[in-house]
């Protein structure tokens, strides 16, 4: 952290203070890494009273290692300001929750959802968390976890849910 | 024109053949082909039906939207487990005889993609004539793959043995 701080990481330490755990400017880019309980009422400053008025993606991060192995994390960015924020909160495995922000950008709704198929994150208060890119019936798991095999279990060379008979052996 | 030689008469005009070879020669100059791009090697097929490539100077250019209106689906690109059941659901519907072609590594057997979503091969569960090598196979290769299935379109058994594809 430099000396002088963006005028926008100085604002939320000074209004959310304690709940900013780190935060960095490189370049005009700010990443701002808060505590899970915080994530929504900071959200909401950052789009009611900081102008961050598009969710430009939600992506997910697994660190197997760490005590809080995963992190969610919120791409923002303001059009009035042309200012890019990225909102980051670390979860532990055995919580697995966060607070959507589906509320606060609506486009965040189908994001969040592939963050939670892919990677098993759950958001409360989500209005309709399902898989979005995997099957409903899919049972391996959560194929981006670090812990996950490559190949998956087997999903892959299964296709008994659609095939009648196998197909057969070419005679001609 | 692709008929076994020694049939000629001598007669102007006239060509003598079995009825089989016959249908054998008509159907391998009217392949109908179904779109069924998946990934990049869609690009190379699209190029081969471009002006420069012609793919209709081997009969095989009326590229259908419609399955039921095909009879050669070439697979190209990457088989995701999830689109598995559509090319299997779309094969089904295909009208007999229907031949099938892998176009590229990844069609034929996952390629690099040896992750938990891609299938490691189309013909895990649809029957494939012909098997297209390349990442991506050029125009030729395409070329090349649908002239293998002539000559091997040429060489069924149209009224002996069981029709072309069994399901």
């Amino acid at each position: 952290m430099s000396a002088t701080q963006h005028p926008v990481i100085e604002h939320l330490m000074q209004r959310f203070p304690g709940d900013i755990v780190s935060a960095s400017d490189f370049r005009g880019d700010l990443s701002v890494t808060v505590r899970k309980e915080a994530l929504l009422p900071i959200g909401r400053h950052l789009k009611e009273a900081l102008q961050f008025d598009y969710i430009v993606h939600v992506a997910s991060a697994d660190y197997p290692t760490e005590r809080e192995r995963f992190e969610v994390i919120y791409e923002v960015y303001s059009i009035r300001r042309r200012q890019r924020l990225r909102l980051k909160t670390r979860v532990s495995e055995a919580d697995g929750a966060v607070d959507s922000l589906c509320g606060i950008w609506y486009g965040a709704n189908f994001m969040e959802r592939e963050v939670y198929d892919m990677m098993g994150i759950r958001f409360h208060g989500h209005p309709d968390l399902r898989r979005i890119l995997l099957p409903d019936e899919y049972e391996e798991g959560f194929p981006l976890r670090k812990d996950f095999p490559l190949q998956g279990k087997g999903w892959r060379d299964t296709f008994d849910d659609f095939m009648t008979q196998p197909a057969p052996e070419r005679t001609s | 024109m692709g008929l076994a030689p020694g049939r000629f008469t001598g007669e102007p005009g006239i060509v003598t053949l079995s009825l089989e070879q016959a249908v054998n020669w008509a159907r391998k100059g009217s392949l109908w082909p179904l779109t069924f791009g998946l990934a990049c090697c869609a690009i190379e097929m699209m190029t081969a039906v471009s002006a420069r490539y012609d793919i209709d100077r081997y009969g095989a250019g009326v590229f259908r939207a419609s399955p039921r209106q095909s009879d050669l689906m070439i697979v190209s690109g990457t088989v995701c487990r999830r689109m598995a059941p559509v090319i299997r659901k779309v094969y089904e519907q295909m009208p007999e005889p229907r031949y099938v072609i892998s176009m590229g590594s990844c069609a034929t057997s996952g390629n690099i993609y040896d992750s938990y979503s891609v299938v490691q091969g189309v013909d895990r569960f649809i029957p494939v004539d012909i098997y297209v090598p390349g990442c991506p196979p050029t125009p030729e290769a395409l070329f090349d793959g649908i002239m293998k299935l002539q000559e091997k379109i040429m060489r069924q058994r149209v009224f002996t043995a069981p029709a072309v594809t069994q399901v």
